[in-house]
């Protein structure tokens, strides 16, 4: 098969969907918590966390859903923990640095005490999906959209576009990322609100910690590889504005699935294909750079972002 | 003592003080004694000579990016590059090293490969700053990509001819483009891989704490870092200095490669000097600005490196690293809180 028919085929297009699931969960994260004002690099190990989360539990209780919720209530968790530190005057940078440390330690920690391997979890099986084996690519892309973390990411889009904008809570999240003392001098609990954006971003990011695992049937050491940063990157490409953040992350997916295409299927350095992704990131950088030097073309990051009420 | 030294004094006993409440329980949680354990990974570091030496060696890489960090974050800016930093400078020092004749006499071939790995460093560090400086891209993302794409370029660079045939790292680099180890001095040390890299490294934080006070662009970037708009009014050249800041923060992380490559192992292969950069930040944030803080801070952090190893066998040393998160938000929580305290703007609802 060609590289050109490999890019333009119904399994590039399953990759690409299949890939965009923990970038979206990510950015959807990010946006929460920037919107309500709290500047969040945590991204990537709330991801990382919930990812071993999510498999923990699954080998514990042998059941998917329950695997995911743990997913999600550890990202929530270090939301929590990421929020209290903001609100206690820690700068957002380094509380969500040490929150990047503490997981990336943690888990190769927990790693080693529970399954006594440095590198990798057991094996887990994940949501077993009925439409037949076999790696044709419109069953892979059929197998994708019917995959509970997929649905569970787009609802994540949805829902957070109708509680951002339609709903009192929304309004309050994004009062406080505005202008947190204008928001608090009319009564809205500053604190509580972002805490409350964070650990629902949080809740959401690990629902994409919970997809990486279960996309490679384990857990592996680092397996979140830079994505809650690229994810950041694609906040602010969107302008902090969930839909579009999303499509933003279903492009950098696209860019992942295509890496891995170019690996197969060409004679390329894999190495420098392999980073794609990230050069691409900070072309994105540059590019949003420009528009916003030229027009602010609604590009502008929440003005309370990193203020204090 | 000043008020603002006790302030900062206060915030790093309260960091190590958590540090060593989660490493019990972590133990703990583990199943071991914690009493054991710290009496265990006091025995491996400062127990002997040669424990200690190796704290040293530890300290080194540690110390170089301390400096690096913290001389970006006195500009305000957070350069988590280092890794990558490192990475590209032990690469190309390591690849020159192997490629001067073998008789190269050390006062000629240790500079040159040292500031072959600064300039390596320094040109890794200024893609991000030019991004910062031209397009405002903020550099946390952008430097988390450079070391990716370092990453990258350290495997294809092994596959394409950089690496000794058949193996996976440089060919080993001549007898003088090698920093030799302390052992040489001081006898005691015998066997440690401590090497005379930390006295660079050292010297690096003294003279950077004095350039910091004492030069112009020193200062202007210490005041970048405190009010960027009053320096704009008064014309300090904003941009000019967070790219110095943030070029020469990545030199000196590239010095680093003088501990690992030059000082250690004599080669470089990837993953050598990893974790290092990361390393660096925690040194800095409990550092806080000060040469002998950031020693200090190295030797610390260095100690719990080697004490993970001592450990190993009873509890995965992995748990060092959570610890170095657990001390970075201490320490900047105590600090908040003192700060609070002391200008009495304590949050209301909130005890001090």
């Amino acid at each position: 098969m060609s590289a050109l028919t490999a890019i333009v085929s119904m399994t590039m297009l399953a990759q690409t969907l299949r890939m965009s699931v923990p970038y979206t969960c990510a950015a959807l994260g990010g946006v929460w918590s920037e919107r309500s004002g709290v500047i969040n690099i945590a991204l990537e190990g709330m991801l990382l966390s919930a990812g071993l989360a999510s498999v923990v539990v699954h080998v514990a209780t042998g059941s998917p859903w329950l695997g995911v919720a743990g997913g999600a209530a550890a990202g929530a968790l270090l939301g929590l923990v990421h929020a209290s530190c903001v609100r206690g005057r820690v700068d957002a940078i380094i509380s969500g640095l040490a929150v990047n440390l503490a997981a990336a330690g943690g888990t190769r920690f927990l790693l080693r005490a529970l399954y006594d391997s440095a590198s990798n979890s057991p094996p887990i099986e994940g949501f077993r999906l009925s439409v037949g084996g076999g790696a044709s690519g419109a069953r892979l892309l059929v197998r994708t959209l019917v995959d509970p973390l997929t649905l569970l990411a787009l609802a994540a889009v949805l829902g957070t576009a109708w509680l951002m904008y339609r709903t009192r809570f929304g309004l309050r999240v994004r009062a406080s990322g505005e202008d947190p003392e204008a928001a608090a001098s009319v009564g809205v609990p500053v604190e509580r609100i972002r805490l409350g954006a964070v650990g629902l971003g949080g809740a959401i990011c690990g629902l994409g910690g919970a997809a990486l695992a279960f996309d490679q049937h384990q857990f592996q050491s680092g397996m979140s590889g830079g994505r809650g940063f690229i994810a950041l990157a694609a906040v602010v490409l969107s302008g902090w504005r969930p839909g579009r953040a999303a499509l933003a992350c279903v492009l950098f997916a696209a860019l992942d699935s295509l890496q891995i295409v170019l690996q197969q299927e060409t004679r390329l350095p894999h190495d420098l294909v392999g980073a794609l992704p990230y050069a691409a990131t900070l072309l994105a950088l540059v590019v949003m750079g420009r528009r916003v030097q030229k027009a602010g073309l609604g590009a502008r990051p929440p003005a309370g972002l990193g203020k204090h009420a | 003592m000043t008020r603002e030294r006790r302030t900062a004094l206060l915030a790093t006993l309260t960091g190590l003080a958590a540090a060593l409440i989660a490493f019990d329980l972590l133990v703990w949680g583990y199943g071991e004694s914690p009493r054991a354990m710290v009496a265990l990974l006091l025995e491996g570091t400062w127990g002997t000579a040669y424990g200690a030496g190796q704290v040293l060696f530890k300290a080194t890489p540690l110390l170089f990016t301390g400096v690096a960090v913290d001389l970006g974050l006195r500009a305000g800016l957070f350069n988590i590059g280092a890794e990558g930093q490192l990475a590209m400078a032990s690469l190309l020092a390591a690849t020159l090293g192997a490629r001067l004749p073998p008789g190269t006499p050390a006062l000629l071939g240790v500079p040159l490969v040292l500031s072959t790995a600064m300039a390596a460093g320094a040109a890794w560090a200024a893609v991000p700053a030019l991004l910062r400086t031209r397009f405002g891209a903020h550099e946390v993302i952008s430097t988390i990509m450079m070391n990716k794409i370092a990453e990258a370029f350290v495997g294809a660079a092994f596959v394409y001819g950089f690496a000794q045939a058949g193996t996976m790292r440089t060919p080993d680099v001549v007898a003088g483009a090698r920093v030799p180890r302390l052992e040489v001095l001081f006898g005691a040390l015998r066997g440690s891989a401590a090497s005379f890299a930390l006295v660079l490294a050292v010297a690096c934080a003294i003279v950077f704490g004095w350039a910091m006070r004492r030069t112009r662009a020193g200062r202007e970037i210490g005041l970048l870092g405190m009010n960027p708009t009053a320096c704009r009014a008064e014309h300090v050249p904003v941009g000019r200095r967070l790219a110095q800041a943030l070029v020469v923060s990545g030199a000196v992380a590239g010095l680093a490669a003088a501990g690992t490559v030059l000082g250690y192992k004599g080669y470089y292969e990837a993953g050598l000097g990893a974790g290092a950069g990361f390393g660096g930040i925690a040194v800095a944030l409990l550092g806080r600005g000060s040469a002998v803080g950031l020693v200090l801070a190295a030797l610390f952090f260095g100690t719990l490196a080697q004490g993970g190893l001592a450990i190993n066998a009873h509890v995965p040393m992995e748990v060092m690293d959570v610890l170095q998160g657990v001390v970075i938000v201490a320490v900047a929580l105590a600090d908040a809180r003192v700060r609070a305290a002391l200008a009495g703007l304590v949050p209301k609802g909130r005890p001090a």
